[in-house]
């Protein structure tokens, strides 16, 4: 290999790093509970939610993040302001 | 307390049974008693890589199916007296392992050791399952190479939702053994560092074996490279992360074969 190769080449590391934290997010969705596990419960959130204030569909996030130690779940719903609730 | 260390991975040709039988030496170098069980039935090569191929008599099938008592399977090394050898089978299916068969032989070692090795095949199958089901301990051997790394991603999440302990509620001791590393690529950026693998996985690192023809040559002569040449580079590093596992703080190194200054410039602490 010649020094300008050397110089120029790019590394592949940090693309193996990249890929594999978009796939693993992905995949950690799925392993260890059931498929769609997180759409799932979005939408049960949603149902129960709805029962007693009216949401847009939009304004439910449910995330799941895993760590080391923990793993948390992560519900976010936006509820529109009380005017537009009691309406 | 006995406790029971599983040894595994998800993908196959990463090193565990090559683990499996470094860690078993070394820490039966340290004193303690210790057995190493091949759960790869159909497949099993521990024996080959502890030099005791030519006197395996019954196993662990056998042992399980209640056709043979457990002294009868158990080989004991013939270099280090506190250290035995569980055989799989050649020729049974591993569909034989039953949960309660394996659990009453796990009792069984309990009493007589301090460490019971489980060296669990590759895949996510029967023979797997079965050995990382009552474990207390686990140690996931990685290369640092994007699907070795996928595959102990997936482990991970097995050994947190179907051991006996996760289901229990309780915790399993899980470390990462990351092995085949080449420094000198993973600074050219040719190679994952040790630095992602522990970011992408998160469990803590008991430690780092170099690549090296060392570890070739012990299995070669049947003999865990702890024994076979333990000052080399990745006989040191398994040494060390023995003593991790006895809950030792041991500063974290990568050993290299040949004396250099990079043992010092890439050496890091355990995580």
């Amino acid at each position: 290999m010649s020094l300008m190769n050397f110089f120029n080449r790019r590394t592949s590391a940090p693309v193996a790093r990249e890929r594999l934290q978009i796939l693993l997010a992905h995949e950690r969705g799925i392993v260890g509970g059931k498929p769609d596990l997180v759409a799932q419960l979005r939408e049960e959130i949603l149902a129960v939610v709805s029962r007693h204030i009216s949401v847009q569909r939009d304004n439910v996030q449910v995330k799941m993040n895993r760590d080391s130690d923990i793993s948390t779940l992560e519900i976010e719903v936006e509820i529109p302001a009380p005017a537009e609730a009691r309406a | 307390m006995a406790k029971v260390l599983v040894v595994t991975s998800g993908k196959g040709g990463v090193g565990k049974t090559t683990s499996s039988a470094a860690l078993g030496a070394a820490l039966a170098h340290g004193g303690d008693k210790v057995v190493v069980i091949d759960f790869d039935v159909g497949l099993r090569n521990l024996d080959l890589v502890m030099g005791a191929e030519r006197r395996v008599v019954f196993d662990l099938i056998n042992v399980v199916q209640g056709d043979a008592k457990l002294n009868q399977a158990l080989i004991r090394d013939k270099r280090l007296e506190n250290l035995s050898l569980l055989p799989a089978s050649q020729t049974r299916d591993k569909d034989a392992l039953t949960e309660e068969g394996v659990a009453r032989v796990l009792n069984e070692l309990r009493e007589k050791f301090d460490w019971i090795i489980c060296d669990s095949p590759a895949g996510i199958e029967r023979g797997a399952t079965m050995a990382m089901r009552h474990a207390d301990v686990a140690v996931v051997v990685t290369n640092p190479e994007v699907s070795s790394v996928r595959d102990s991603d997936r482990i991970i999440g097995l050994l947190d939702s179907k051991t006996e302990r996760a289901e229990k509620g309780e915790r399993i001791e899980k470390h990462l053994l990351l092995t085949r590393y080449d420094p000198i690529r993973a600074e050219r950026g040719e190679m994952l560092k040790v630095e992602d693998v522990l970011e992408i996985l998160s469990i803590p690192l008991i430690g780092i074996i170099p690549e090296s023809e060392e570890v070739l040559r012990a299995s070669n002569v049947g003999s865990p490279v702890t024994l076979n040449n333990p000052s080399s580079a990745p006989g040191r590093a398994y040494f060390d992360a023995s003593r991790r596992l006895k809950g030792e703080t041991v500063e974290l190194t990568i050993p290299t074969d040949k004396k250099s200054l990079l043992g010092k410039l890439f050496g890091r602490r355990a995580a």
